[in-house]
């Protein structure tokens, strides 16, 4: 069951700048990779049936963020992250890699261009910040790289209605801005930074605010949606969003071992522009044929699928794991991500999956799960 | 939140309640148990004949986002399960201590009874979480 959190353990816990807000709301809280963070606040169901039909605002400032400056900034990122950073001009912003020098990956990134050549921003997942921070350093080709994250608060502000609320509370028309692009400006004096990125495959934003000004721009946002039906969502929804959309989720589809091409990422690996991190081994997997994909399927008997479970076939040979599994709240029946083996990755293909011991039949199907 | 803990009834340290009627225990898992699972969505549940252990898992109950084992109460054999459940576990999720029970069991020997805590001690428990 729960573990209480009110226990020595609290004090070590970091905080967010809303963690009394989340507690004054009736969150429950929870030890997430460290932070003392809202898994739910009135019920999962209900917080993920608004992001999809309302708007729901999310607390992301446990992510990371990694300034990278200078007149090696550029050149830094590229040898760093495996997407085109060369391409992003002022305001642009692209889902992006860094990748080990083992074959595997250190995280999963945002990286949001600045100023072109001389000024980036690289979100990073709250559970690698650290990791992430040493690895950039370590390898730094120049740049004048410093951790920014204690400075900023992040908001996600994400569903159908988002757009109508950003336009609200912004002063200018976020809704006119293209997917993965980037605006300064200012939030009653504090600055903040929307991109319209997000983690839930709905209309919205993330927005990068001063740390000391997040509450004022959380509560400003909740009351100026009331109309449009804002809720804040919990941890427990976001994950359950994020599954029905097949979105990799570090630690789960995504760890130190993945090879990119294996793991459905290969849209944001280009070889063919740039060199970069271990970039022979990476690519050379795929050029000797890979081994396995990341699918989504579904059940054909009962059971719920979880991380770690094995899949098999029907001669009983183990054929893949399970890296994501849960009941699809908006489908309303159990979903799952898994590696794999190529032969069988094909959708419509069935195999078993094994419940604690128990053998239940499951089918590739085509992913999202939803149509977005 | 107030949480409905029946006074007659026994509870393990897992939130399992166990409600005794001479030799025959009705087993579920208490509201605060369902609440901190969240909506549970699939249960697993022993055949009726099986012989289950006190403090040992005889199924597992699984919310959205996680999984949970069942541990029992007490040792005997389950002669009833609700079957009402594995179609629609959503009684489980509204009334989790009366109509969401799980199983009965016919219980081996009353003793193990002193091993469960009575309603105070429960409260006092999940007042720490």
């Amino acid at each position: 069951m729960t573990k209480s959190y009110r226990n020595g353990h609290y004090a070590a816990m970091k905080k967010t700048p809303l963690a009394s807000t989340h507690e004054k709301l009736g969150a429950r809280m929870v030890d997430f990779a460290g932070w003392f963070m809202p898994i739910q606040y009135t019920g999962l169901r209900e917080e993920h049936d608004n992001v999809r039909s309302n708007v729901g605002l999310f607390d992301v400032s446990h992510m990371g963020e990694v300034r990278v400056k200078g007149p090696k900034a550029l050149e830094t990122l590229e040898w760093l992250t495996t997407n085109d950073v060369s391409k992003l001009n002022d305001g642009e912003a692209q889902y992006s890699l860094l990748p080990n020098d083992q074959g595997g990956l250190v995280d999963d990134i945002i990286v949001y261009c600045l100023s072109k050549n001389s000024d980036y921003l690289v979100c990073v997942n709250a559970s690698n910040k650290d990791k992430d921070f040493a690895w950039m350093t370590k390898h730094n080709k120049g740049a004048d790289i410093t951790d920014e994250s204690d400075l900023w608060g992040q908001i996600a502000i994400q569903g159908p209605k988002a757009l109508d609320l950003c336009d609200r509370v912004f002063g200018f028309k976020v809704s006119e801005m293209k997917p993965f692009t980037l605006k300064a400006g200012t939030f009653h004096n504090h600055k903040i930074m929307v991109a319209t990125t997000g983690y839930t495959g709905e209309k919205g934003c993330e927005v990068f605010v001063d740390a000391a000004g997040t509450v004022e721009l959380w509560n400003t946002l909740l009351e100026k949606g009331q109309d449009l039906g804002v809720k804040p969502i919990g941890l427990g929804a976001r994950d359950t969003l994020r599954t029905e959309m097949k979105y990799s989720l570090y630690g789960h589809e995504i760890d130190d071992t993945t090879n990119p091409y294996e793991a459905g990422l290969g849209w944001v690996v280009k070889p063919a522009k740039k060199d970069f991190m271990n970039k022979a081994q990476i690519v050379g997997k795929k050029e000797a044929g890979l081994k396995q994909n990341l699918v989504g399927f579904k059940m054909l008997e009962k059971g719920i699928p979880r991380q770690g479970y094995s899949l098999f076939s029907f001669d009983n040979k183990e054929i893949g794991k399970v890296t994501s599994g849960t009941h699809s709240p908006t489908l309303d029946e159990p979903i799952g991500i898994a590696y794999i083996d190529v032969a069988y990755a094909k959708e419509g293909t069935e195999f078993l999956l094994d419940i604690r011991g128990r053998k239940v039949k499951a089918v590739v199907v085509k992913t999202p799960f939803i149509s977005k | 939140m107030p949480f409905h803990i029946p006074e007659d009834y026994y509870y393990t340290k897992e939130h399992e309640w166990a409600q005794v009627d001479e030799n025959i225990v009705t087993v579920g898992i208490t509201e605060f148990a369902q609440d901190s699972l969240g909506e549970v969505v699939y249960v697993e549940l022993p055949e009726e004949g099986q012989k289950i252990t006190q403090g040992q898992t005889f199924g597992v109950i699984e919310s959205v986002k996680a999984v949970s084992d069942l541990y029992a109460p007490v040792s005997g054999t389950v002669i009833e399960i609700n079957a009402a459940l594995s179609d629609d576990p959503s009684v489980l999720n509204d009334d989790p201590v009366n109509e969401g029970w799980l199983i009965r069991i016919e219980m081996d020997t009353e003793k193990e009874l002193a091993n469960l805590m009575r309603a105070p001690d429960y409260k006092k428990l999940i007042a720490e979480k």
